[in-house]
């Protein structure tokens, strides 16, 4: 069966099949370790791509490759297209400016809010901070230390107040005070739970009634460590709260965050930004080659 | 929730049963969906490999060949193998013969552990148990304060320990132990400092701690989320540290939960519990069987049974069908139709099912 045919026969399963799911390294490394011989290794690459949904592009490609490598070096350059389609630097350049964290629960928004505080300083930004988190034990707290230590000043609420009211609160100070930008820590949250992602929706709306075209950024975070839960997680977020891009943590342990590759494919969100430790320092900014490199590292 | 992954193994049952037979090849077709909505699942790679060799071998008995319902056969195999790797039986912590019992909570940042924390200790409350909380966490901001919070929150004593005094472990730990027995508490719950795997030093001291506590349970609490890499991270716990259990986290989500399988498989420890919520009594018993269906999308196990059932009917038919042709048809057999009657519909609805009807289509006019 020539590869055409095959690509052909697979596409009638690829519209059965979901969006982009990717256990490329392992997949990949084992296609192109195993010696097999070059239409066997294409059919497998071809399933592959096509449970990972890559698009027709990436296909087109494949079918002129001649080697392994160029298999692998085609594969990439459609990867940085997907993960480049949008600008993945933030917003937020006109003061005042708000940004909002969001996502379920442990996934880095306080300590990543704390990396964007210490950056915006950095650049000569006055920077109020919100703990709009009243719900886990110690979130106050926890964002407290990170302003003390910022030097940067916090509105905090009382535990089981109404997030939107903590948050509508610090608009008041944050408009009188004249400060640059407003950050948002809001309680962990898991998508599936409609009170919580409404009341989200809620904060959004007090922020945007307050202040015009604002929130600029709302960043979904997300654990590199995390797996197919990812898609369906930014598709509730982008229905609730709405968001703007995603924030991705903890990329220096061994997990490479490949998941969110299916996030920027299909609802077309950019990757804006990188977690790589736990101090505020531990920040970069998101860069498709270097991600999609690691990917195959 | 589970539709997209139900719909798919919903295709590899029509497809076998479409095939009437299972083959060793179409056998390899079906595997090949399995495996997908395995993957799907985040259960890890290799683990799915492995996986699908054992069921293979199960698959191709003669037993499963020679069913009637061979689509059945093969998805049941999976979900028996899948329970039975995920724990089989479901077995409580271990409280030390000598109290205080002590129990240590380790893990990857923000999988869950000073929450489970909570939990655990009202659990053990629930079991006449005297618990004592500390943490060891000094590195992240307001740990020490979460789990005081929460350990007022339960109305529980807390221990303070500082940054300066875990610098010198071994003195500030007997403090510690010595306190605990002082006090009567038999139970003590130690939540340690989130850290990656491949933290060598964090990884060391975690050692130092757990050497010095000689803890009874060593529990790696696991986020439910995790894809591919959650067997790499638990491998290194269970071989760097050694635990004894496993918790699951944030299942009150829709993600499959397929890391389950993976951290079973390569640390070899059961899964206790599974945290369903963010309140201390969202906990619950690990259920092998149930986290099985969820990990192959069967929402429901029901799905299956129905099926399956609906299979049962057609063998009773054919059954009633083989009586007819060779007149051993009794008034038994004839009643236990006019029940089925009842729930079925109409008479040539179930005639419909048998096969080589024709003569008999107009048996609902007798
Ligand atoms: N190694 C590493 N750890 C991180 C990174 N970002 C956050 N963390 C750690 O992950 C843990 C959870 O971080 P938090 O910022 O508290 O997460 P959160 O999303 O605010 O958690 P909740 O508010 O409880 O939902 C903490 O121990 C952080 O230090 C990162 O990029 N790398
Ligand atoms: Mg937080």
């Amino acid at each position: 069966m020539g590869i055409y045919n095959l690509f052909n026969m697979l596409g009638n399963l690829r519209e059965k099949l979901a969006k982009t799911r990717l256990i490329f390294k392992q997949k990949f490394d084992e296609l192109l370790l195993s010696g097999k011989p070059r239409q066997e290794t294409l059919e497998e690459l071809a399933e592959t791509l096509i449970l990972s949904d890559v698009g027709m592009a990436i296909r087109q490609k494949t079918k002129k490759a001649e080697s392994s490598a160029g298999i692998e070096a085609a594969l990439k350059e459609e990867l940085i297209r997907i993960l480049s389609r949008f600008p993945s630097r933030l917003s937020l350049n006109a003061a005042p400016g708000v940004l909002m964290m969001v996502g379920v629960n442990g996934g880095g928004k306080t300590t990543s809010l704390a990396k964007l505080t210490h950056r915006f300083q950095e650049e000569g930004k006055r920077v109020l901070l919100v703990a709009a988190d009243t719900f886990r034990a110690a979130a106050q707290e926890q964002l407290a230390v990170w302003g003390k230590r910022l030097n940067a000043p916090i509105i905090k609420g009382q535990y089981g107040a109404d997030p939107a009211s903590v948050v509508f609160d610090a608009v008041q100070h944050f408009k009188s005070r004249q400060l640059d930008y407003m950050l948002v820590d809001t309680a962990g949250r898991i998508h599936t739970n409609t009170n919580l992602m409404n009341e989200l929706e809620k904060i959004k709306r007090v922020i945007a009634r307050e202040i015009e075209g604002a929130p600029q950024e709302i960043l979904l975070v997300l654990d590199a460590g995390i797996g197919q839960n990812a898609i369906i997680q930014a598709r509730e977020f982008l229905k609730f709260s709405g968001i703007t891009g995603i924030f991705l943590t903890k990329l220096d342990g061994t997990a490479k965050g490949g998941a969110v590759i299916s996030i920027a494919d299909e609802l077309g969100l950019p990757i804006k930004l990188i977690g790589t430790g736990e101090r505020e320092t531990d920040l970069l900014d998101f860069s498709a080659e270097q991600f999609v490199d690691a990917l195959f590292a | 929730m589970f539709d997209q992954l139900s719909d798919r193994l919903q295709k590899v049952m029509k497809f076998l049963r479409g095939e009437g037979k299972v083959t060793e090849k179409n056998m390899a077709e079906a595997l090949k969906m399995i495996r997908l909505a395995l993957l799907e699942a985040d259960v890890n790679y290799k683990v799915v490999k492995d996986f699908e060799q054992k069921i293979k071998v199960k698959a191709l008995n003669q037993d499963v060949l020679d069913s009637l319902t061979p689509a059945q056969q093969v998805i049941k195999i999976v979900r028996d193998e899948l329970t039975e790797i995920l724990g089989g039986s479901d077995k409580p912590l271990t409280f030390s013969s000598a109290p205080p019992s002590i129990f240590m909570l380790v893990g990857l940042q923000g999988s869950g552990k000073t929450t489970t924390c909570g939990k655990l200790a009202k659990w053990a409350l629930g079991r006449g148990k005297n618990p004592l909380l500390v943490s060891f966490d000094m590195k992240r901001a307001a740990a020490q304060d979460q789990l005081r919070m929460i350990a007022g929150n339960l109305k529980l004593p807390f221990y303070e320990m500082t940054s300066s005094q875990m610098a010198a472990p071994e003195d500030a730990l007997s403090e510690l132990m010595k306190f605990t027995r002082n006090r009567g508490y038999d139970l003590l719950l130690v939540d340690t400092a989130g850290r990656l795997h491949v933290d060598e030093e964090l990884m060391d001291e975690l050692r130092l701690v757990k050497n010095i506590l000689n803890p009874v349970e060593v529990i790696y609490v696991g986020d439910s989320m995790t894809g591919q890499d959650a067997v790499k991270s638990a491998q290194a716990f269970a071989e760097k540290i050694g635990l004894t259990s496993v918790i699951l986290t944030k299942l009150d989500g829709d993600a499959r939960g397929g890391a389950a399988l993976s951290i079973v498989s390569v640390t070899g420890m059961p899964i206790k519990f599974v945290g369903v919520g963010e309140k201390f009594d969202k906990l619950d018993v690990f259920y092998p069987d149930r986290m099985a269906s969820r990990i192959l999308g069967l929402g429901d196990i029901l799905t299956l049974i129905e099926k399956a059932e609906q299979e049962a009917d057609q063998e009773e038919a054919e059954e009633l069908a083989r009586k007819i042709r060779k007149q051993e048809f009794t008034l038994e057999d004839f009643k236990k139709q006019l029940g089925h009657l009842k729930k079925m519909g109409s008479l040539s609805g179930v005639l419909s099912h048998l096969p080589g009807t024709g003569p008999f289509k107009n048996l609902d006019k007798v």
